[in-house]
């Protein structure tokens, strides 16, 4: 798994570390069952705040990607359904192209979608994360 | 997690009637790396050395570790929990390496040689050389090694890495991440280096003109603060201005810039009826928070 974290960009670092390990996740880079490394081993990795990797962690076994085994440490929950999860994948590719070509209909440049797509995802993560925090 | 292990309000303090404090509140919990950030003048030393009871405060109070420490007794003993790494680090210059640390060692029953020994091989610092003769990243791991070695529960830093190239930088604040994960240690620094407070850091405290003007998560500060840009078609209007919970309002020809927190949405709404031809709402880094607060335009 090949964590890189933006520490200047106004999206929260723990929202950053969520997405890299659901990413890590679907692609198969780490399995269920595998073993996270410790918050410990990360934030010296990274040379970031312990705190902050703990809250990641935290957010993800509450989301259930991930369980905490006492003692022995955190690993990716469950088998993942492959073949639906490429298959949604697909879905949401083809959803996107449509998008996308509009956007290009009317004279958007590559790095203006890019930027809409990332500001609509990152407005997406924020409010998942207020709902969590409401629950 | 919840206790604070600083707690100050209204910290006031004035050098022969100038202010450097007007009132200031500062809350660092257990456990939470905080980065203390302001201009050159904004009272960041003051604010330290009251802390470490070097100044009383005019008004005010702190308290350390839960206790309020305004009595000498109590001020003494907690401030013997608390590890302090100064911007000048000074040390004995014509004492070598291994002299300071037996030095240090004998004023504390409580040393750690553990730590002692963890740190001296991290920083591969050269025991028979003379403290003069080490460059300044070399005398901040000396400091903090002594400062670690001594069993503070809290440390205290004022610019750590101030003159430092960036490989030590990342070496010293490897070292507090370090600290923080494995031994639970809270630290406290002051810093011009954004980019360092914001890789480290939990908490960020801003202060400008001897107030708080900031103080929160890292992480949440960066979820409630937004920048909205707004394009008009003529003049912006004169009601942006009066709008409830605008933190920070620049207008330059047909564009405006305002940065708000809390409810975006709402505001958001209530900008869309002045009627701008766009408006973009983005995220906010810690670079244009700080800029924004201590600017004062």
């Amino acid at each position: 798994m090949n964590l890189r974290i933006n520490f200047s960009s106004g999206v929260p670092i723990y929202l950053q570390l969520i997405e890299q390990i659901k990413h890590a996740v679907e692609t198969g880079a780490i399995r269920s069952g595998e073993q996270l490394p410790t918050i410990r081993s990360v934030a010296e990795e990274l040379t970031m705040n312990p705190n902050t990797v703990a809250r990641a962690y935290r957010e993800l076994e509450r989301e259930s990607i991930v369980e905490v085994r006492h003692g022995s440490g955190v690993f990716v929950a469950g088998p993942q359904s492959s073949t639906t999860k490429t298959a949604e994948i697909r879905k949401a590719g083809e959803v996107l192209r449509t998008a996308m070509e509009k956007g290009m209909a009317l004279d958007l440049s590559k790095s203006e979608l890019r930027r809409v797509f990332e500001d609509e995802l990152s407005r997406l993560q924020e409010k998942a994360a207020a709902t969590r925090r409401r629950t | 997690m919840n206790d604070k292990l600083i707690d100050a309000h209204g910290l006031s303090k004035s050098y022969s009637g100038t202010p450097a404090l007007r009132g200031l509140d500062l809350a660092v919990p257990r456990g939470s790396i905080c980065g203390f950030l302001g201009r050159n003048g904004a009272g960041k030393t003051t604010t330290l050395k009251l802390l470490l009871g070097m100044l009383r405060p005019d008004a005010g109070e702190i308290r350390l570790f839960g206790e309020a420490v305004d009595a000498e007794a109590s001020s003494i003993a907690a401030r013997r929990r608390i590890g302090f790494v100064s911007e000048d680090k000074e040390l004995y210059p014509f004492m070598s390496v291994g002299q300071t640390i037996r030095f240090t060692r004998a004023f504390f029953p409580g040393w750690r040689r553990d730590l002692e020994e963890k740190y001296l091989e991290l920083f591969q610092l050269p025991l028979g050389k003379a403290v003069r003769k080490l460059s300044k990243g070399m005398r901040t791991q000396l400091m903090l090694l002594l400062a670690m070695a001594r069993g503070a529960e809290l440390l205290m830093m004022d610019e750590p890495t101030s003159g430092l190239d960036p490989a030590m930088t990342e070496d010293i604040l490897r070292a507090l991440a370090d600290l923080a994960a494995s031994g639970g240690t809270t630290i406290f620094f002051s810093s011009h280096q954004l980019a360092e407070v914001e890789q480290i850091c939990d908490r960020v405290c801003i202060i400008d003109e001897g107030q708080a003007v900031i103080d929160g998560e890292l992480d949440e500060l960066k979820s409630q603060y937004r920048r909205i840009l707004l394009t008009f078609d003529g003049e912006p209007p004169n009601a942006l201005a009066g709008l409830a919970g605008i933190d920070h309002l620049r207008q330059r020809g047909r564009t405006a810039s305002l940065l708000a927190h809390g409810n975006v949405d709402a505001m958001v709404d209530r900008v869309r009826e002045l009627k701008p031809s766009s408006i973009e709402v983005r995220s906010v880094s810690l670079k244009e928070l700080f800029l924004d607060h201590v600017r004062g335009e």
